[in-house]
C-alpha cells in the first residue's frame, strides 16, 4: 500500500468537495462516450498531487498483481503428495491444502467418521443462515434450534444410533472453533444481560459486584483468563472432580465474553429514553416485568450492532485456545506445518484458514450493517 | 433489583397496608444481602478448595518464590539480566518488554490508522479502495494468525545470517532479525537526553504562552514549528558542542552470527508488525468516523471568519473531531496492550511469557496469574485514567463530561 502521507490538513482543505468518493461527479447519461474519461478526470487526475498518488497506486498494482497471479494461480502446484515437487516449482503449493485439508478442517477427529462433523457443520450453518433473515423470526425458530443443536451434539459425540463414541478431546478444526464461539455466545448472553442490569441497578451492593466483575475482566487479557481456566480451575474444584480441557476453556471464554457483551447491553439500556422507564413504573409493573416487557426489547434492539461486533471479535479470539493446547482451526493450520518438508509453505496453510475466518467475520459485519438499517424505526436515541 | 421506595407505585396508593415481604426497601436490602453472601460463600469455597488441593500436591504458597533464583535466560531485555537473577527480576524484564512493544505499537498504530482513515476518505478513488481493502481484510483475520504469519515470514522466508540482505551499509536483515549500528555510549548522550527533555518542557511552555497570547490579543505565533525546532535542535546543539562524537558499533559477521551493533529480534518485529497492522485497521475506522462527525458548516464558518485552511483545521475541526475520536481510541490502545500478551505464542519474552515459565518451574500458578492480572489491571487502569483526564480536558466546558 503506497498511499502517500496525506495529512489531515490536505483532507480538510478539500472541504468544498463532497467527502464520499463516488458522488464527486454527476455521471452523464449512460452510454455517453466521455463518461469514463470524465470520471477518471474527477476522481483520479483532478490535481497534480492527486495524479501523482494515482500513478503511485498504479505502479504498486503493476508491481504486485502480475507476480501474485503468477505465484497463486499460474505456477502453483495444485495436487501432489510429495513436498519436493512443490520445492521445485516457483508458485504456491496449494497441494499442502489439498493434502491436509481434512486435518486442518477436522483436526484429530477419526478419519472415517469425519462426515459427522461435516454434516453437523452443514446443519448448523444452514440453521444459522435461516435465523439471519428477520422475516423468519417466528415461533418455530427456537424449535428448529432445539432440534438442530442436540442433533449436532449427537453427531459430534455419537455413542447412540450405531455411531461410535468420539471423545471431545478428539474434536478439532473448524467445528471446534464454531462450538467454542456459539456455545460461548449462547451462555454468555443471559449472563451479560444480568450483569448489565446489575450495573444499572439502584442497589449499591449489586452494582458494586457487577462493576467489579466487568471492569476486572475487561482489564486483563484473554490469554490470562485462559491460563487461569487451564491451570487454576482444577485447583478451584473439590478433590477428585476433574473437568476436561475443552469445558475449562469454554468457561473462560464465556466469562470473558459476558463482560464485553454486558457493556454493549448497558449502552442499549442507557439509550432507552427515560420516559419509557417512567411509563412502566406508572403502569405499576414490577422490576422484572418492566425490564422484560418494556425496556429490554428496546435496549437489545439498539445494541444489536455492538453485540454482533463483540461476537465477531469473540469468534476471532477463540483462536487463542492454541495457547492452552486445544486443536482449533488455527492450531490445526499450524500443526499441518509441523512436518519440516512442508514448513516452507506456511503462507498457503495460513492463507487457507485466514480465508475461512475472513468469510465468517466479513459476512457477520455486513449482516450487522444490514440489520442496523432494517431495524431503524426512527425511535433511536444515541 | 427493585426500584427505590420513592418511585414505588405501591406508595402512591396511600393507606393500603403492604406486607413486609412486599416492601421494596426491605426486599432491596434482602436481595443485596443474598448476593453479597452468595459471592462471599463462592469465593470462600474456591479458596478452601484451592488451599486443600495445594496442600495435597505439596505446592508452596505465597510470593516467597519471587526472591529465588530464576535460572532461565530471556532472549532480549531492556535492562541487564542473567539467569542467576531472581524471579522478580525476570518478571520486571517481562513487564519492560511488554511496555516497550505496547508504547512503540501504540505510536505506530496511531500513525498507520490515521493515514489509512484519512486515505479512506480520499477523493482519489484508487487510494480510497486501497485503504478499504487494507481495513476490511486485516480486521477480519485473527491477530494471532497474523502474528504466526509474520513470524514464519521472518524466520522462514528471510535468508540466514551468512546470506543476510544488506540494504544499507551497516544494516543487515536476516532470519535472525534486523541488525543496526549502535552509537557507542558516551556521557554526551546523557546530556543529549537531558537537552531533549528540556526541549519538550520548553515546547510545552512556548505552546501555552502562544495560546494565552492568542486568546488575549488574537496574534498568532508558529508554536508548532518553534516547538519542533526546540525538541530537535537542543540535542543537536549539545552534540555539536561536545565535538560531534560519531563512534559507532557496527554489526559484523563472525562465524555463523553477527557481533556488535544492536539487534531487533524476529519475535519483537513480528509482534510489533502484527499488532500495529491489526490495531491500525480499527483506528482507521475511528479516525474516519471522527472526521465525518464534524459538521461541514464548522469549516465554512471558520473560513468565513477569515481563517486560513490550516488554522481552520487546527483551531476548529481537529478539536471537535478529537472529542469523538478519543474514547474509542482509548479502548484500542488498551486492546493493543492486552493483545501484546499474545507474545507468549511466538516466544517473545513479555510479562505473560516470563510469568508462564516461572509458573511451569515453580508450580505456583495462583501467584503467577495473580501477578499477570494485577499488572495488566494497573496498566489498563492507568491508560484509561490518563485518557479520561485528557478527554475531560478537551470536552466542551459546561457540557456533559
Amino acid at each position: 500500500m503506497n498511499a502517500r502521507d496525506e495529512t489531515p490538513e490536505e483532507i480538510f482543505s478539500r472541504e468544498e468537495e463532497p467527502i464520499e468518493p463516488h458522488v464527486a461527479v454527476k455521471a452523464p447519461p449512460a452510454g455517453h462516450p466521455l463518461r469514463v474519461v470524465d470520471w477518471a478526470k474527477a476522481n483520479l487526475f483532478s490535481s497534480v498531487p492527486n495524479t501523482v498518488l494515482t500513478l503511485a497506486c498504479l505502479w504498486v498494482l503493476w508491481e504486485t498483481i502480475p507476480p501474485l497471479i503468477d505465484w497463486a494461480l499460474l505456477k502453483a502446484v495444485w495436487q501432489t503428495s510429495d513436498p519436493r515437487v512443490c520445492r521445485e516449482a516457483d508458485g504456491a503449493c496449494w497441494a499442502l491444502v489439498t493434502e491436509k485439508h481434512r486435518f486442518i478442517l477436522f483436526g484429530l477427529y477419526p478419519w472415517n467418521e469425519q462426515w459427522r462433523p461435516l454434516l453437523a457443520m452443514a446443519l448448523f450453518i444452514a440453521s444459522g443462515a435461516v435465523s439471519c433473515y428477520p422475516g423468519f423470526w417466528r415461533w418455530w425458530l427456537p424449535v428448529l434450534w432445539a432440534i438442530v443443536l442436540p442433533a449436532c451434539a449427537v453427531l459430534m459425540w455419537g455413542g447412540i444410533f450405531g455411531l461410535t463414541f468420539v471423545d471431545n478431546t478428539q474434536w478439532g478444526g473448524l467445528p471446534l472453533t464454531l462450538i467454542l464461539s456459539v456455545v460461548g455466545l449462547v451462555f454468555s448472553f443471559p449472563f451479560a444481560i444480568l450483569l448489565a442490569l446489575g450495573r444499572r441497578s439502584e442497589l449499591p451492593a449489586i452494582r458494586a459486584v457487577c462493576v467489579g466483575f466487568i471492569e476486572f475482566v475487561r482489564g486483563v487479557p484473554l490469554v490470562s483468563v485462559l491460563f487461569m481456566a487451564s491451570v487454576m480451575f482444577p485447583l478451584f474444584l473439590p478433590e477428585g472432580v476433574t473437568v476436561d480441557k475443552l469445558l475449562r476453556a469454554q468457561v473462560g471464554i464465556i466469562l470473558f465474553t459476558a463482560a464485553y457483551l454486558a457493556e454493549a447491553v448497558r449502552g442499549g439500556l442507557q439509550a432507552v429514553p427515560r420516559g419509557q422507564y417512567e411509563a412502566a413504573d406508572a403502569l405499576g409493573l414490577g422490576y422484572w416485568r418492566k425490564m422484560g416487557l418494556i425496556i429490554l426489547p428496546q435496549a437489545l434492539k439498539i445494541s444489536i450492532p455492538p453485540l454482533v461486533n463483540q461476537f465477531i471479535s469473540m469468534f476471532k479470539d477463540t483462536s487463542l485456545v492454541i495457547i492452552i493446547g486445544l486443536f482449533d482451526l488455527l492450531t490445526t493450520a499450524k500443526t499441518a506445518l509441523a512436518d519440516p518438508e512442508w514448513r516452507p509453505f506456511f503462507i498457503e496453510s495460513y492463507a487457507f484458514v485466514a480465508l475461512i475466518y475472513f468469510a465468517f467475520c466479513f459476512f457477520m459485519s455486513r449482516y450487522s450493517q444490514f440489520l442496523e438499517r432494517r431495524m431503524e424505526t426512527g425511535h433511536r436515541r444515541s | 433489583m427493585p426500584m427505590t421506595p420513592a418511585s414505588s407505585p405501591h406508595r402512591a396508593v396511600s393507606g393500603t397496608h403492604v406486607a413486609w415481604w412486599n416492601d421494596r426497601r426491605i426486599r432491596g436490602v434482602l436481595y443485596q444481602v443474598l448476593v453479597v453472601v452468595g459471592v462471599l460463600a463462592l469465593v470462600a469455597y474456591l479458596i478452601d478448595n484451592t488451599l486443600t488441593n495445594l496442600a495435597h500436591r505439596n505446592i508452596a504458597t505465597g510470593f516467597g518464590f519471587l526472591g529465588r533464583e530464576a535460572g532461565f535466560g530471556v532472549s532480549e531485555s531492556v535492562i541487564p539480566y542473567s539467569p542467576a537473577d531472581t524471579y522478580l527480576a525476570v518478571l520486571v524484564v517481562g513487564l519492560l518488554n511488554t511496555l516497550k512493544v505496547s508504547v512503540i505499537g501504540i505510536v505506530l498504530a496511531t500513525v498507520i490508522g490515521t493515514l489509512f482513515g484519512v486515505a479512506r476518505l480520499s477523493r482519489n478513488w484508487l487510494v480510497a479502495r486501497f485503504a478499504t481493502i487494507y481495513v476490511e481484510t486485516l480486521r477480519n483475520i485473527p491477530v494471532l494468525l497474523q502474528l504466526f504469519f509474520w513470524y514464519s515470514l521472518i524466520t522462514e522466508a528471510l535468508p540466514g545470517p551468512r546470506q543476510a540482505l544488506n540494504p544499507l551499509p551497516g544494516i543487515f536483515v536476516s532470519s535472525r532479525g534486523l541488525k543496526l549500528p549502535e552509537p557507542v555510549w558516551q556521557t554526551t548522550h546523557l546530556w543529549m537526553g537531558v537537552a531533549f527533555l528540556a526541549g519538550i518542557v520548553g515546547a510545552w511552555a512556548l505552546g501555552r504562552w502562544a495560546r494565552l497570547r492568542r486568546e488575549r490579543t488574537g496574534a498568532l505565533f508558529p508554536s508548532l514549528q518553534a516547538g519542533a525546532a526546540l525538541i530537535v535542535g537542543l540535542p543537536v546543539i549539545v552534540w555539536l558542542l561536545s565535538g560531534a562524537p560519531t563512534e559507532m558499533s557496527v554489526p559484523e559477521l563472525r562465524g555463523f552470527n553477527f557481533t556488535g551493533g544492536v539487534t531487533v529480534t524476529p519475535e519483537f518485529t513480528a509482534l510489533l508488525i502484527g499488532l500495529v497492522l491489526y490495531t491500525g485497521t480499527f483506528i482507521a475506522e475511528i479516525v474516519r468516523g471522527g472526521i465525518l462527525a464534524v459538521a461541514h458548516g464548522q469549516t465554512e464558518a471558520g473560513l468565513a471568519l477569515g481563517l486560513s485552511r490550516g488554522q481552520v483545521l487546527r483551531l476548529i475541526v481537529l478539536p471537535q473531531a478529537l472529542r469523538v475520536i478519543i474514547p474509542p481510541l482509548t479502548s484500542q490502545y488498551l486492546n493493543l496492550t492486552k493483545n501484546s500478551s499474545l507474545a507468549v505464542a511466538i516466544g517473545f519474552p513479555d510479562l505473560v511469557s516470563t510469568a508462564n515459565t516461572a509458573i511451569n518451574q515453580t508450580g505456583q500458578a495462583v501467584e503467577g496469574i495473580a501477578v499477570i492480572m494485577a499488572v495488566y489491571l494497573t496498566v489498563s487502569l492507568s491508560i484509561a485514567g490518563f485518557m479520561n483526564w485528557y478527554n475531560q480536558r478537551i470536552a466542551l466546558k459546561g457540557a456533559r463530561g
